[in-house]
């Protein structure tokens, strides 16, 4: 029975990773969603698998996403700097069941594309950028994120 | 007599208010050291239990020193490139000192126990120091691992050359473009300035005590 509930469960993943595909993308889409107008406030994570505190915060982000209706919350895996295969990224998606949008950054050269992601970011995992392209208003987020910092965050924007 | 004086209010508010995010930032607020600062001396425990300062290198044109661990796969891939950099510049007067200042109680595998394990497994020809209060970290200003601080040696101390990443793929050692580290190395060795002193890479946040 157990094996039974196991093999459904197994088959199971690829349609939930089928339900959030990941995109790749290069700097200059994801600047063109960083920029351009927006109803909604931005939320967009810099995080990697591999990255122990990125994928411990990575549930406030979810239920950010949940909560919140003037909210869109993106997910940036930068895990093509070290691995060229994405595949890790997609079971990741699949088995955590992730609901919010997931791209992937595909660049080289962070020394010239961190910047002009955000000068106050050092390169280090995780980070967070708040956008609201209606006030202006951009926070930077350089650590690890915890519960209610989120809300605060946004609520500064505003 | 006792009307309250609403600049005083602000300011008190303001004051209060800044107090707060001063204790609410887990990360370090000192920015470190820029390109052309003196570094302050800095005594640490090495691997082998021995206590090892930045004022102990005398004969020396200069060090690199990298803020590293053991358990950030940045630090795993740039372990061999970290190795040949001291087997190549060591003999030229520009040693390696690798310093690990992550928290054991949030990444147990950075321990000083699995820290000697990995010099020995790894056979480090370098100095393998052991940040235990985080203090040399914030005070240059480290941020993730692998970090380095390119400093030169000069009359009257250290002064900081380059800071940054060590090349610019971290992915591929065999496709890097720019070897960094290495230039400003050779730059200092001709003695001009490097032409890039500051750069940036993707790595794993240092682990920062709890506040």
């Amino acid at each position: 029975m157990r094996i039974l509930l196991l093999l459904f469960l197994t088959a199971l993943v690829p349609v939930a990773g089928k339900c959030q595909p990941a995109k790749i993308i290069k700097l200059a889409e994801l600047k063109a969603l960083m920029d351009g107008p927006s109803e909604k406030i931005r939320v967009i994570n810099f995080w990697a698998t591999w990255c122990a505190p990125c994928v411990k915060e990575l549930p406030l982000f979810e239920k950010l996403a949940q909560e919140r209706q003037d909210v869109k919350v993106t997910l940036v895996s930068m895990d093509l700097d070290l691995d060229p295969n994405p595949e890790k990224v997609y079971r990741f998606i699949a088995r955590k069941k992730l609901q919010s949008e997931v791209l992937i950054l595909d660049e080289k050269d962070p020394n010239s594309y961190i910047d002009q992601i955000d000068k106050r970011w050092t390169g280090a995992l995780p980070a967070t950028i708040i956008i609201n392209n209606k006030t202006g208003q951009r926070k930077f987020v350089g650590r690890e994120l915890h519960e209610g910092e989120l809300e605060k965050l946004i609520a500064e924007t505003l | 007599m006792f009307k309250r004086n609403p600049v005083i209010m602000l300011k008190n508010f303001c004051l209060a208010f800044c107090a707060a995010l001063l204790l609410a930032a887990a990360a370090p607020l000192s920015p470190g050291y820029e390109v052309g600062d003196t570094v302050a001396d800095f005594r640490l425990k090495n691997v082998d239990g021995k206590m090892v300062a930045l004022s102990d290198y005398k004969d020396v044109k200069g060090v690199i020193v990298i803020f590293d661990c053991n358990t950030c796969p940045y630090s795993k891939g740039y372990n061999d490139r970290i190795k040949a950099l001291h087997d190549k510049y060591a003999p030229q007067g520009f040693p390696v000192i690798a310093i690990q200042p992550n928290d054991p109680a949030i990444s147990p595998g950075d321990s000083f126990e699995e820290m000697k394990k990995q010099a020995e497994k790894k056979a480090y020809k370098f100095p393998y120091l052991f940040d235990e209060t985080q203090q040399v970290a914030k005070a240059f200003g480290a941020t993730n691992t692998p970090h380095v601080f390119l400093l030169k040696k000069e009359s009257n101390g250290f002064k900081v050359a380059y800071i940054g990443a060590i090349d610019d793929n971290a992915r591929d050692a065999s496709a890097v473009s720019k070897r960094y580290v290495e230039e400003a190395i050779q730059a200092l060795q001709k003695g001009s300035t490097p032409a890039t002193t500051k750069t940036k890479a993707i790595g794993c946040t240092i682990k920062w005590r709890n506040a």
